[in-house]
């Protein structure tokens, strides 16, 4: 039965973050629109299993959802409503769902709304995933590594932030829409990234954070299809994802990008990331944003038949590019990886001194202290990674690799 | 319509100083060129100037005054514009026009409205 149920469960969030775009314009609210969906989310998951599916899920959750908005407004004495114009109000008490291009247009706006750059980054990411994911109040706190009250008191906050200071339900003008793409880009990179490299713990969340980001990311696509900087970063996701399968091996260990097993890497998702890549970059005229780079980087992984016929030169350009275009720490340790595989270990050495120290700086130069024979100060190296934050199955392989040094340091 | 409070936060200096003649100017045009959309606005003498009013307890308790800003920053509280604007985006569009923006920083808060 936990199948059928989390189906069910699946289909109530997915339709309701469909139907909540459309229930925020009709009412002009947030807060009621979401409560209007999962009070009628809750009604479906306690009568489908008896009644079964309806026909038209969609279209049994829209009416459902109207009549819950009519029942808030009445009961909060209809004073949001007497601020609405009629004909809004008359949308509610329609039985058929509104027509695909209304749902596409209020998606946007919704999506525009959500992820306005006056929000901060933390603020969108949470009031993404429960609106745009229609995930609840546990579960945001689950995989934001919160606490649900603080959750709770975060996205109310936000909420109110979105009411007094007037942020429209509006998708920006053609004049406003590149930095606005930006904005929401950023909420969906940040949402993947959060899901594919998570801090610390076990993974025992029942959300997939990567599927969320990845079905946003497709959504966003979908509906600003001429636009390069959504094409790039569901690139740079799909060509992550493909190499998920061989990133964990069947114990949930980390296997390392020279260990993959390259045939487990999905080819239809490579080929529809390159696809997407290819696209952006021929739109932006082969001026690279972040996301562009990045997803660049994966593929040229994805086009190497092994870990050594890698094209290491290109990937040290690329990362060259990105550490001047969006340095970052993360990124200037990387691109230290790919130096020494391009240039030898030393020459890696020699890029990390540049590179402010944390957990993975102590691991990569662990490893490259590991490679050139220096066991005693790998050792050293990888004992401080441990002091920081790091999955579990993370911690594992590093205290594996530890036990195989310190044997070799005693031969 | 929507109502914001736009404060200006540049270097605490004395607008008055011919050496800011310059700078007044540019704000001069800004208040001209918005004028549709600008309620009220206001200059403020330097940080130096002000006083820190508190009454200790409750209401007609004693006054107790202090010398200074209320608190110590780089960039202090220089000036205020009230505008008025359909929403978010057009406030935030008025606020960039406003010379402290790339001088120092606007700070955009929506005035609560009466009811």
């Amino acid at each position: 039965m936990p199948d059928v149920h989390d189906r069910l469960a699946e289909t109530v969030r997915v339709e309701g973050a469909r139907i909540l775009a459309t229930l925020v314009r009709t009412i002009g609210d947030l807060q009621i629109a979401e409560d209007a969906v999962q009070e009628a989310a809750l009604v479906a998951m306690r009568d489908w299993p008896r009644t079964g599916v309806p026909e038209q899920p969609r279209a049994w959750l829209t009416v459902a959802a109207r009549r819950k908005a009519i029942d808030i407004l009445r009961r909060e004495g209809l004073r949001a409503a007497k601020e609405r114009d009629g004909a809004d109000l008359i949308e509610l008490t329609a039985t058929d769902p509104p027509p695909d291009h209304v749902v596409r247009d209020d998606q946007l706006r919704l999506i525009f709304t959500c992820c306005h750059p006056a929000l901060s980054l933390e603020a969108r990411v949470a009031l993404a995933l429960r609106t745009l994911c229609g995930l609840t109040m546990a579960q945001i706190a689950a995989v934001l590594l919160t606490n649900e009250p603080a959750m709770a008191k975060r996205l109310t906050r936000t909420r109110q932030k979105i009411a007094a200071a007037r942020i429209p339900y509006r998708v920006p003008s053609a004049a406003q829409l590149p930095g606005r793409v930006g904005a929401v880009c950023g909420v969906v990179h940040a949402l993947y990234t959060a899901g594919h490299a998570p801090r610390s713990g076990e993974e025992a969340v029942d959300v997939d954070l990567c599927d969320e980001a990845v079905r946003l990311g497709r959504l966003l696509r979908r509906l600003l299809p001429d636009e390069p900087m959504p094409a790039a970063v569901l690139a740079l996701m799909l060509l992550t994802e493909a190499r998920r399968p061989a990133r964990v091996d069947r114990a949930g260990d980390v296997v390392p990008l020279f260990d993959q097993d390259r045939s487990r890497w999905d080819a239809a998702l490579i080929a529809q990331g390159r696809g997407l890549l290819d696209f952006s970059l021929r739109r932006t005229e082969g001026i690279a944003d972040p996301y562009q780079l990045q997803a660049a980087i994966a593929a040229e992984h994805s086009r190497a038949p092994s870990y050594r016929a890698t094209d290491w030169p290109e990937i040290v350009r690329l990362y060259d590019l990105l550490c001047t275009v969006a340095p970052s720490p993360a990124a200037a340790l990387s691109r230290a990886v790919a130096v020494a595989e391009a240039s030898g270990t030393g020459a890696g050495l020699a890029a990390l001194e540049a590179v402010p120290p944390s957990e993975r700086w102590h691991a990569v130069r662990a490893e490259l202290l590991a490679r050139a024979g220096r066991y005693p100060e790998a050792i050293e190296a990888v004992t401080a990674s441990l002091d920081g934050e790091a999955t579990e199955a993370e911690r594992r392989y590093r205290q594996r690799l530890r036990a195989r040094w310190m044997r070799e340091s005693a031969t | 319509m929507a109502q914001y409070l736009a404060l200006t936060y540049t270097a605490d200096v004395n607008w008055f100083d011919p050496e800011h003649a310059e700078a007044l100017t540019e704000y001069r045009q800004f208040a001209i060129q918005d004028a549709g959309s600008i309620l009220a606005s206001a200059v403020l003498h330097p940080t130096s100037t002000a006083t820190v009013v508190r009454v200790t307890g409750a209401r007609g308790g004693d006054v107790v005054t202090a010398d200074g800003p209320y608190a110590e920053t780089k960039e202090a509280l220089t000036g205020y514009y009230l505008i008025e604007a359909a929403d978010l985006d057009e406030a935030i569009a008025i606020a960039a026009r406003i010379p402290a923006a790339w001088d120092g920083a606007v700070e955009v808060r929506p005035v609560l409205a009466a009811k």
